[in-house]
């Protein structure tokens, strides 16, 4: 047990939880108090002493799944439910659903016996049916080097849940008479498709447990490894976990927008308020009880962000224009510009617009960024920029500039950088891409780089964070 | 951890934790009832996270009416010190005592003998923190809102949480008769340090599932028909699957489920929905948005 018990906890941290070892005691401690039969509480105990941020919480529950679920009967923790999957890998076929044997149903039984188990919520027939799908469909063989997706998108291909929800909807119309009004048909909706994730969910389990069969915990553990949302990379999320960071970049903003506003008021002390100690002795008679300081008051500062809106890197303009919006009341003065090759002012877009997502979504349809051909050109959106708005860049505005510079060889017209880095504060350069691809191609990120104050790479959401505290 | 006294388990199992918060009308999930016996067994704090309205500071009331135990409470705020948390000398009468020594008889007292006096008992003044660590009774103490002090006197709460004591410089340390069972909670506004993190257990309350919330919906509202309960939980999912400044919480849930039994309403409609949203969500945008979603898109 106890060896089992530090395989995870090592996995764990491989997964890029910080598990500390005194956590690692409690959790040993814990599970001492927790009968072993019963799996869901040996999770949640585990899950109270290791995992200490909920936004690590799926991180924690994949290493669970694959840690407990083949070891279960070994180590006697085993479910009802895992003792069933376990019997079914051994017999491969021979799970049966209300007496009848499933293999011998055909593709339309089968479908039509999903479907009347989405209908019903009956989880037991869900689960058999998602199991045999599985088999039918995902066309597992032992040691093919394929991922758990690759089998996920064959067997839900097969499935055609689309088909089936809108089925579900005809069915409800129907039992309601004909028509549902919108209210009842909205929550009609929601509810099939949470029952349809359920079932995706359930294959995806399966799929699981049967890869770690075949290939044993660790290496499916290392394949199953996903970066925690914070460091998930821009530039390579998957829709899955583009809509994780969505998630995670709301709660980010607010902690961020507290912590500066935290950090401007509780400044040092500054030196003692001559006049204000005088004025506040006349209470006390003339003698000084109480002395009055000068508080330091930082300069707000202006902000100018000028974002690459192209292909690859919009999503990180979006996130950053997202996060630098969302705390702009730290700042005197946001100003958003937006470019391809050719550059537009977006910054209406987002004055008197409370929804910051909409905003974004009209600087991404409304802006007019394309002048020649839609590729990428630094150079002449810098050129544009400054015949501009440059003279409106003063001493107290920060540039931010977001891009690749894949300048897809266009001329650099770097001047404008070393001009803007004359007149403002300071000018720095936010690169999505790793360090290591910066100057290879036709990024000519150097040149640039060295008018800038500062060049940084930004892949994810920790560095992005830790940026805009720099900037604030 | 302090070596007091082991009393004896409060609880046999999660089931009969969760069990005797199902009477006082705290309807716990697994996770919870789970949390809640391996703090008893283990001595250690929860620290409950989540998002506000979701029943985290009501936890810890039902825990201590379920143990019979006092609920002493500590609510956080910036600017939170430790004559505010922890004690504080009673000056006033500490000056008090000093001057009427001096009436009676100025002689009869060395300065020894009067600062042991006045810095006794006596003059103590218990703040939630000692208080609890003092009590002889069991209790409950409720560190709320954890998340609105400042780091630095996060490192107050330390001390309290991983020995049970508190250190008084003239008095010495006074270590816990009992071992209280500790409950924080953080809207996490902000990273909680390590330091805290790691002396606890860690418990996140989310919304409840479907089933739960009606459960809670029916317990907590009184002439709510199971119908209008199912109703409400269905609706109230569906918006929080928008994207919302604020999602509806589940005492804005119980709130609008007790806004319909009052106005007599059996079967919500779209028009209805959309008349009573404002209990639901406090942003003008939301619920336009809201009342928007629920009627006109899915037609």
């Amino acid at each position: 047990m106890l060896d089992l018990l530090a395989g995870f906890i090592q996995e764990l941290r491989r997964a890029g939880l910080p598990v500390s070892l005194t956590e690692n005691l409690d959790a040993m401690e814990a599970v001492k108090h927790i009968p072993l039969e019963d799996r869901e509480a040996f999770k949640f105990a585990l899950g109270a002493t290791l995992v200490k941020n909920s936004s690590h919480w799926k991180a924690f529950e994949t290493v669970f799944e694959v840690y407990f679920s083949l070891r279960g009967r070994q180590f006697e923790i085993p479910s009802g439910d895992d003792a069933g999957a376990l019997r079914d890998l051994e017999q491969q076929n021979g799970r049966a659903a209300g007496g009848s044997a499933m293999d011998s149903l055909t593709p339309e039984e089968l479908a039509e016996m999903l479907y009347r188990a989405l209908m019903d919520a009956d989880d037991a027939v869900i689960r058999a049916v998602a199991r045999q799908a599985v088999s039918r469909y995902a066309g597992m063989e032992p040691g093919r080097p394929v991922g758990g997706t690759y089998y996920l998108y064959r067997t839900l291909r097969q499935l055609d849940l689309d088909g089936v929800l809108e089925r579900m909807m005809e069915a409800a119309r129907e039992d309601a008479g004909g028509q549902l009004t919108e209210l009842e048909e909205r929550l009609e909706h929601d509810e099939f498709e949470i029952r349809i994730d359920k079932l995706k969910a359930e294959i995806e389990a399966e799929i699981r447990r049967r890869l770690v069969a075949d290939r044993g915990v660790e290496a499916m553990a290392r394949t199953l490894r996903k970066p925690l949302p914070e460091d998930v990379d821009f530039m390579h999320a998957s829709r899955e976990e583009m809509a994780q960071l969505k998630r995670a970049l709301h709660p980010l903003t607010r902690k961020l927008a507290v912590r500066l506003a935290r950090k401007r008021r509780h400044g040092r002390k500054g030196p003692l308020d001559f006049r204000s100690t005088i004025r506040r002795s006349l209470s006390t008679g003339g003698v000084p009880l109480e002395p009055r300081f000068k508080y330091p008051r930082p300069a707000k500062p202006e902000i100018f962000v000028v974002a690459d809106i192209s292909g690859s890197v919009a999503a990180f303009a979006r996130f950053t224009l997202q996060l630098v919006y969302a705390i702009s009341n730290q700042f005197s003065k946001v100003r958003a510009f937006v470019f391809i090759d050719g550059i537009d002012e977006v910054t209406p877009y987002f004055e008197g617009e409370e929804d910051i997502t909409r905003a974004v979504h009209r600087v991404n349809t409304e802006a007019d960024v394309v002048w020649v051909d839609g590729h990428s050109d630094y150079g002449h959106a810098f050129e544009v920029f400054w015949e501009r708005w440059g003279n409106e860049i003063g001493p107290r505005t920060s540039v931010l500039l977001l891009g690749d510079a894949r300048n897809n060889y266009h001329a650099s017209q770097a001047w404008v950088v070393k001009e803007m880095q004359r007149r403002a504060r300071h000018v720095h350069w936010l690169n999505p891409e790793p360090r290591s691809y910066w100057d290879t191609g036709d990024s000519i990120i150097s040149e640039y780089a060295s008018f800038c104050d500062g060049v940084y790479e930004c892949r994810n959401l920790r560095q992005l964070e830790r940026f805009v505290e720099v900037l604030a | 951890m302090a070596d007091t006294t082991a009393a004896p388990p409060r609880f046999a199992s999660v089931p009969a934790v969760r069990e005797a918060l199902a009477q006082q009308k705290y309807l716990a999930d697994e996770g919870i009832a789970g949390v809640v016996f391996l703090a008893e067994r283990l001595q250690k704090p929860v620290l409950v996270e989540g998002p506000a309205g979701t029943g985290k500071t009501e936890l810890a009331k039902s825990v201590a009416a379920m143990t019979g135990a006092r609920l002493i409470r500590l609510q956080c705020y910036e600017g939170l010190d430790e004559s505010k948390a922890l004690y504080e000398w009673n000056y006033k009468k500490q000056l008090l005592r000093i001057q009427a020594d001096q009436a009676l008889d100025r002689a009869s007292t060395s300065w020894d003998e009067l600062e042991s006096d006045i810095f006794s008992e006596e003059f103590l003044l218990t703040r939630p923190l000692l208080e609890a660590i003092r009590a002889d009774e069991p209790v409950v103490l409720l560190i709320d809102e954890v998340d609105r002090v400042e780091v630095e006197t996060e490192a107050l709460l330390l001390e309290v949480l991983s020995d049970y004591q508190v250190s008084v410089p003239e008095l010495g340390t006074v270590a816990a008769h009992q071992i209280p069972l500790v409950f924080l909670t953080s809207n996490n506004t902000r990273e909680l340090s390590e330091a805290l993190k790691r002396r606890c257990l860690y418990l996140h309350v989310d919304y409840p599932d479907l089933e739960r919330e009606k459960e809670i919906v029916l317990t907590k509202v009184e002439g709510v028909t199971d119908h209008l309960a199912d109703q409400v939980a269905r609706i109230v999912r569906s918006i929080r699957q928008l994207e919302l400044k604020k999602a509806p919480s589940v005492s804005e849930t119980l709130d609008w489920a007790r806004t319909l039994v009052l106005l007599g309403i059996e079967t919500i409609d779209a028009e209805q929905a959309k008349e009573t949203l404002h209990i639901l969500l406090k942003y003008q945008t939301d619920i336009a948005k809201a009342a928007k979603e629920l009627s006109v898109e899915s037609a």
